[in-house]
């Protein structure tokens, strides 16, 4: 193994900015590898985990040490050399603190992928230099920019199996990029690695002189995540009210949840939806005290001046910035179950921030076919891994944004409620 | 604050917050599982803050397996005193005393605590137990999600999770089903040690380093309690040890430490090169899978 060349963890400053990331791309170009790699090289990694890929990796003859099998610690993912469900790791530098999910690329399990993209700030594409860009990488991509994950890297992997070769690079870089401008990609990074022998992963790699950017790692700590969150559009989804029924908080009451979106502070007038009554904010509290703003993640109580009808699933915004209240949803959806299809006038429950309401399925518009992004319009029904637009009746209103505006809003899981399974995602249009 | 940085500190407890807050708006019957052990000191913190100033509005559970450290037992009574939440204690001699469970051979009561646990969960109709187990423990961990569905045998089935999106967990069960809910997920042990050290949590002193009586087994230090029993021959030394995990008094072996502080803890932690299963805990290294087992068994 070659050397770290990081510092250790312990450089680790107290208020450190959190970066998630998920890996996607074609099963065995190297995702869990590579996560191996970083670990390994970060020096993230406790020696008897090491020792005990080692010796598996040794007990079953390999000819040098899976760095895969950090990653993939479940039985049969183990028998069959391949993931199946998201591994989540952690690793931290002096600059940053990292949750990594490992996403299996296995068609199969794209629903798994897509957990692991669905709050990622960052994803991270390979594609096996060998074999330049597949369906599956092209599946993965897509998906990545419909779940808008703000920034992307794709890792052309494998550049020790093509003697290094820039050619070979540039061609996947311009496929790449050509499939790209259909796709909403706020930010792409294009990256030529070896996630086994460590080339450009942790520090630039003397391989491959003709690539001028940064290595993996120094991007992953330097990318600028700070503006993805939406910090204009107040919305908070109120998770639940807090009323003490103690004597010496008789009369508090007080309206539970995290911040969506927006800034809020005392003061500001707000609109409880769906009832339309307006009032200010008299305060925002957390156990350690009272708060003079609140914003995106923080978990906080809100208290307002007027005593309104407040519950669970209603949301706090402002009059003059406020979501859509519909009926009638317009999605994208990705359907996730193998057992049954999404059906039209199917009936399934969905989850919505923190509103529970039933939907029937009004229409299905078309099915897109993710190589060609081709609409086919013919279709009844959405089979496991498909993704259609789908036009939706709900029992309550929701309270959304587009999707793209406000990831928060935006979207919903869709619940059969024969069996309580999530079987389909729902992104607003 | 003006530049709405957030800590990954603080995004963390956010999270646990909301967590929690979900499974009781949501859930008919959580519980949350309380050892005395320092996840579960920080996943009652975590509950405290979430309803403050409301109470805890679920009891807490400690499946006993009457192996314990009894500083660790009586941390426990004292600190669900001052919560004022309810304890209910599932003890695992009383279910070997009913013929529930037998006593394995080796002593150690680690598996047989499960069976204890479903039936504690279906007597009181818990339909949401969390769990302070976190991701970057074990290998296993690192695959579950956060609502971790259980059905009726409490088993979990690696291959048919549900999906998780976002922040949207499903946590609907049918009756006898289960979700176990894991609010610590995404910490690592040194975030553990590093809230507990911002938050000022008081700590059984197990987790500080003191000079131990001990024996040393396989390279393993274990403290010569009521439980661990010098055998013939067997040299006893002092040493100056303390616990990075403590489950069953048993199996669980300390570290040798100079730290008294949580602040020389954590600088302890962040030089180590082992895990703290690994350094401490017999019960996983029976095998490469002993932990996804067991988890399909119905353990946490
Ligand atoms: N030569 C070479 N081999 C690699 C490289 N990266 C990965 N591999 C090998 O490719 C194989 C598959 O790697 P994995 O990391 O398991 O692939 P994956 O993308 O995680 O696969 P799935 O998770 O199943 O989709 C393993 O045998 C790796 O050792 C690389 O940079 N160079
Ligand atoms: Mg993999």
């Amino acid at each position: 193994m070659t050397q770290a060349a990081t510092a250790a963890p312990e450089a680790l400053p107290e208020a450190s900015e959190l970066l998630r990331f998920a890996t996607a791309g074609s099963v065995d170009d190297g995702k869990s590898t590579l996560i191996g790699r970083l670990l390994f090289d970060t020096k993230t990694l406790f020696d008897d985990q090491w020792d005990a890929v080692e010796a598996v990796s040794a007990g079953r003859g390999d000819e040098y040490t899976d760095l895969a099998l950090l990653t993939d610690g479940l039985r049969s993912e183990r028998e069959q050399g391949i993931t199946i469900d998201v591994a989540y790791r952690y690793f931290a530098t002096p600059e940053r603190k990292f949750i990594i999910a490992d996403t299996p690329g296995h068609i199969q399990y794209t629903r798994n992928m897509v957990t692991g993209a669905s709050t990622a700030d960052l994803a991270m594409i390979l594609v096996d230099a060998r074999k330049g860009l597949v369906e599956q990488s092209r599946r993965h991509a897509f998906l990545c920019s419909l779940l808008r994950v703000p920034h992307m890297v794709l890792c052309v992997n494998k550049m020790d199996l093509v003697g290094y070769d820039e050619e070979t690079f540039k061609r996947i870089e311009q496929e790449f990029t050509a499939f790209a401008t259909k796709l909403e990609i706020p930010d792409l990074m294009i990256i030529p690695i070896s996630a086994l022998k460590g080339d450009n992963v942790v520090s630039r790699s003397e391989n491959m002189p003709w690539y001028q950017g940064p290595s993996l790692l120094h991007h992953l700590e330097k990318v600028h995540i700070a503006s993805d969150r939406n910090l204009v559009d107040v919305r908070f989804p109120v998770q639940q009210v807090i009323r003490p029924h103690s004597n010496d908080n008789h009369d508090y009451r007080g309206y539970a949840g995290q911040v969506a979106s927006g800034v809020m502070k005392p003061g500001d007038d707000v609109m409880v939806l769906p009832s339309g009554f307006t009032t200010k904010i008299a305060s925002i509290e957390t156990a350690d005290g009272q708060l003079a703003e609140a914003f995106p993640p923080l978990s906080v109580t809100v208290r307002l001046e007027d005593e309104l009808d407040v519950s669970r699933g209603d949301m706090l915004c402002r009059p003059n910035n406020q979501p859509r209240v519909t009926q009638d949803v317009e999605a994208m959806v990705c359907w996730m179950d193998e057992q049954r299809p999404l059906r039209l006038r199917g009936k399934y429950a969905i989850k919505h921030t923190t509103a529970d309401v039933r939907a029937i399925v009004k229409d299905i518009q078309y099915q897109l076919d993710i190589n060609t992004l081709h609409r086919d319009e013919s279709v009844e029904e959405l089979k496991l891994n498909e993704i259609g637009r789908v036009t939706l009746r709900t029992t309550k209103p929701l309270l959304c944004d587009d999707y793209r505006r406000n990831r928060a809003t935006g979207g919903f899981i869709i619940i059969d409620e024969s069996d309580n399974r999530t079987v389909g995602a729902g992104i607003i249009v | 604050m003006s530049d709405y940085r957030v800590s990954h500190l603080a995004a963390l407890e956010a999270e646990a917050i909301f967590i929690f807050r979900e499974v009781a708006a949501t859930c008919q019957r959580p519980v949350l599982l309380f050892s005395g052990g320092k996840d579960s000191i920080v996943m009652l913190h975590l509950a405290q803050k979430a309803f403050a100033p409301a109470p805890i509005p679920f009891p807490v559970m400690h499946v006993d397996t009457g192996q314990n450290f009894d500083e660790v037992i009586d941390f426990r009574d004292r600190r669900v005193a001052q919560t004022g939440v309810q304890l209910l204690v599932a003890s695992v001699q009383d279910a070997i005393d009913r013929g529930l469970v037998t006593e394995p051979p080796n002593g150690t009561r680690n598996r047989i605590q499960t069976p204890v646990l479903l039936e504690a969960a279906e007597k009181y109709q818990f339909d949401a137990l969390f769990g302070g187990a976190r991701r970057d423990e074990e290998k296993a961990r690192a695959k579950e999600r956060i609502f971790s569905f259980r059905d009726d045998f409490g088993q979990w089935d690696p291959k048919q999770q549900r999906p998780e999106l976002w922040s949207l967990y499903n946590g609907r069960v049918h009756p006898g089903e289960q979700i176990r809910v894991f609010p610590l997920s995404n910490w690592t042990e040194l975030d553990v040690w590093r809230y507990i050290g911002d938050q000022g949590i008081e700590l059984p002193p197990v987790y500080f380093a003191a000079e131990r009586e001990v024996v040393d087994r396989g390279g393993m230090l274990f403290a010569v309690n009521r439980f661990i029993r010098p055998k013939d021959g067997e040299a006893v030394f002092t040493e100056k040890i303390r616990y990075r995990t403590v489950g069953d008094a048993t199996l669980t072996a300390g570290v040798r430490s100079e730290a008294t502080t949580v602040a020389q803890i954590i600088a302890e932690v962040a030089a180590t090169r082992i895990t703290e299963r690994g350094a401490t805990r017999g019960d996983d290294k029976t095998s490469e899978a002993a932990m996804e087992d067991r988890k399909r068994e119905g353990y946490f």
